[in-house]
Order: structure tokens, then sequence, then C-alpha cells
């Protein structure tokens, strides 16, 4: 199924998404990579830097953008590094994660008892995926560079949901419908 | 004696780094297009088609293919005859930093690894390889490497009583875990024997050769051809979303080893691997 998504996404939209579905998302998401979401648990008491509530991050950290252009090559950053930091943003609001990788069961969990969904972009699309971007600022966490929080308003910019908050998990099924035994294994 | 300017070696290390992270190598861009005639996963075949559209959008606009336009990994053939005024290892850092700003690529370098890290800003230090060899030519090969997929390769040092066939279950279980992660269709390269450091070099090195050129040693290829065709039955698919293309090469290297060992080395790489080279 295709899904237009707009942000931010509540709690009960969230729970409306499948694993499976094509979603065309638009709106406000943040990025944040390792270093911002170790920044951001650390210092949680203090609050976000943004408004982690029903909040979109996509784990990615764009390539500088050229003269001229809103950003540069953006594709997804593997998740499982974030798997650390994923369950308490979750905790605290965070709804849709965008990246591509597997997940952890704590990860997975947390999507569940919360209501949170984990959205894959193509890995390796980087400059496919700028075309959705109109626009990008960086608003927390500067000293970073590339890994700084950056505040992305896109358009139509696509995904697949790949774990939805019921645990279904494409990783898991979708290999399965193509996998061959070896002949002489 | 053959005196090669410095800022030669610069101006190559620049254009490579450059050129490599935003013009996708024809051979990968082929093998996509036999690859799609196999393919039975429709969400796949949609991934590839997509795949081969940001690779042209890339060359247009000159953007990086992939937003992680790696740590650079050089390798330097150096011809005994040849001489350079000043250091190498400078002028192609100089060429990296060079390359990095002026191109617009992305600075994923960071200082002590552990506890600070913090960005060098300029994408260097690069990772270079140095090679003696006998002539007046000095060879200049840029990789960079994205970590999505270099943090899925591993080394294994396996027994001489495991075997061929221990190998192969060590690339394929390799490739498995991965999954989803190194962003397939992934790139495999393989280095065999040697010893600890030595056959991670190898897989790296067998990196750089094109897509459809077996090893000229018959065992090589058999092997590569066993781990093209296993992988491929995984299911995993691009991006981990099942069907037929996970791997898109397998290329291995091999060196003699010690008579104890029997070292296996996989570096995982994506579709965007990188590499183009220079003569000066």
């Amino acid at each position: 199924m295709e899904v237009s998504l707009n942000t931010p996404v509540t709690r009960e939209a969230a729970k409306k998404l499948h694993a499976g579905d094509r979603v065309l998302i638009s709106g406000i998401i943040y990025t944040a990579r390792d270093a911002a979401h170790k920044r951001m648990i650390e210092n949680r008491e203090q609050g976000f830097p943004i408004e982690i509530k029903d909040s979109t991050i996509y784990f990615a950290g764009p390539s500088p953008a050229k003269p001229g252009e809103p950003v540069g090559a953006i594709g997804p950053t593997t998740s499982y590094r974030m798997d650390a930091y994923s369950p308490e943003l979750i905790k605290y609001g965070e709804t849709v994660m965008i990246g591509k990788g597997k997940r952890s069961s704590e990860v997975i969990e947390a999507m569940k008892k919360y209501g949170a969904v984990y959205i894959g972009a193509i890995g390796g699309a980087g400059a496919l995926l700028a075309s959705h971007v109109e626009s990008c600022k960086i608003v927390a966490y500067d000293d970073l560079g590339a890994e700084a929080i950056h505040e992305l308003k896109v358009k139509d910019f696509p995904g697949i949901v790949i774990i939805d908050s019921f645990g279904n998990n494409l990783y898991e099924t979708e290999y399965l419908k193509y996998k061959k035994d070896d002949k002489d294994a | 004696m053959r005196i090669i300017n410095k800022e030669a070696i610069i101006n190559a290390v620049e254009k490579l780094c450059i050129d490599t992270n935003c013009i996708l190598n024809e051979d990968i861009l082929n093998s996509f297009d036999s690859f799609m005639e196999k393919e039975e996963s429709p969400i796949a075949l949609g991934i590839l088609n997509d795949l081969k559209k940001n690779a042209e959008a890339a060359k247009k606009r000159m953007m990086p293919i992939c937003q992680d336009t790696g740590m650079a990994v050089v390798f330097i053939e150096i011809g005994q005859e040849v001489y350079v005024e000043g250091s190498i290892t400078d002028a192609v850092n100089e060429g990296v930093r060079r390359g990095y700003i002026n191109g617009c690529l992305r600075k994923s370098v960071v200082d002590d690894p552990i506890i600070k890290r913090v960005n060098t800003k300029d994408n260097t230090p690069a990772i270079i390889h140095y090679n003696i060899v006998a002539g007046d030519k000095l060879k200049i090969t840029v990789a960079p490497k994205g970590f999505g997929s270099e943090n899925m390769s591993k080394i294994h040092m396996l027994k001489p009583s495991d075997g061929r066939k221990g190998v192969i279950d060590a690339v394929i279980n390799t490739i498995e875990q991965a999954g989803p992660n190194p962003c397939p269709p992934m790139v495999v390269g393989i280095g065999l024997g040697g010893n600890f450091e030595y056959c991670a070099y190898l897989a790296k090195k067998a990196l750089l050769r094109p897509i459809g050129k077996n090893s000229e040693k018959p065992y090589l290829k058999e092997i590569e051809e066993e781990v093209l065709e296993r992988a491929n039955n995984l299911g995993i698919g691009p991006q981990g979303l099942g069907g037929r293309t996970t791997i898109l090469w397998a290329a291995a290297e091999d060196y003699p080893t010690h008579i104890a060992g029997m070292p296996v080395a996989v570096n995982i790489s994506c579709h965007v691997t990188r590499h183009g080279e220079t003569i000066l």
C-alpha cells in the first residue's frame, strides 16, 4: 500500500502503518547519527534540542551542499549504531525512525510498547534522495559537522515500512521468499 | 632517475577523490542490467532501478553517489627510478584534503578513535599502501570506502583442516550476517593466505578488480564463482528486502601462508565500490 505520511506523526498515526507499506514522507524531519544521539541522551534531563514528541528522526549525515543547492547527498546510515539510544527517544515520544539495516530486540520492544515505526530509505541512493529535500538547516550540535542535527523540509521522501509497531519485520520475512538451497552445500 | 613533481600527485589525488565519489564505474552499472534480467522480486527491481537513477543524477550534478564518501584508501605503486621532492605521504594527504573540500565530499574522519573522536574536517589522513616496483612510473589508485559496509567485514583465522569448504562457508556466513546492513547489493573482496594483516590488505585489493573479471588462477576463479552463486541464493536481495541480487561480484586474491594457518579476510563493500587510477 502507498501512504502519504505527513510529519509530525502521532503514536496513533504510527500504529496505522504496516510493514511493507510504501510511504512518501512530507514535512519536517531531523537528522541524527551516533554522536547526536549520544549527546541527546546524555543531556536529556536538560531537555531535547528539538521537539522529540511525535518526531521523525532520519539516521543520516549529508555531504555538504554545492552552492545554490539545499543539501548534498543524503542517504541513510546503518541504524544498529543507534540501537543503544532509540528506546529512550521512543519513550520520550519519537514515533518514526528512518534508516537502513537491522534493529535490536530492545528497539523493537520499545516500538511495540509506545507506538513507533522504522522506515527504510534506500541506502546508497544519496543523490536521488536529495531531490526530495526542499530545505536543510543545522538546528543543534553545530560542532559535530556532518553529524549535527539538521532540520530538513522534505516532500514525498520515499521509504518502506520495514518494522511496524506490531513487530512485523520485513528483514525476517522477505528473504525467505527468495532463499534457495545450495545444490552441494 | 625520473623526477615527479609533488603538485602532479596532489592534483591527481584530488581529481580521483572527486571522480570516484561522483561517477559510478561502468562495470557496476552494467552489472545492474544483467542482474535485473534475472531478478524475480518486484521490490528488488524497483530498488535496482532507483540505484541506476541515483548514479545518473550523481554524475549529472557531480554530487556524491552516496553521502558516505568514505575514508580515502590510496594505493601507491612507485617505480624504483622515480624521485619525488618532499614527502609523498604529505602530497597524497594534500590531494585528499583538496578533493574532499573542493568536491563538497563529506568529511568523515575522526582523530582519537576511542574517546574524543574529533572530526579532522578535511577527511585526512588517508590510508596509504605503498608498493615499490621496477620502472620509472608512479601509479596512484584511489578507493574511497564507506563504513556501512566496512563495518560488516571480517577476518577468519581458519585452520588448514577447514579446507576449501571452510573458506567458502566463512565468506557466505559473513555475507549472511551482514544482511541488510551494508546496503546490498554488495561487492565482496576476499583475501586468502598471507597472515593476519596481509589477508585484509588482499581483500581490499580484490575490490579494485572490475566486476566481470575473474582471477586468472583457476582455483580462485572457482571460489569466486561459488561464492557468487551461494550468496545470491541467500535471498537477502537489494536492501535486504528479498531477491536474487545480494552480491554483484566476488573477487579473491591470494598469497602464500604459514604451515599452521589459513587466514581468510572478507571485505564487504556496497554497490558504490569506488576506485580509479592514474599513472604519472
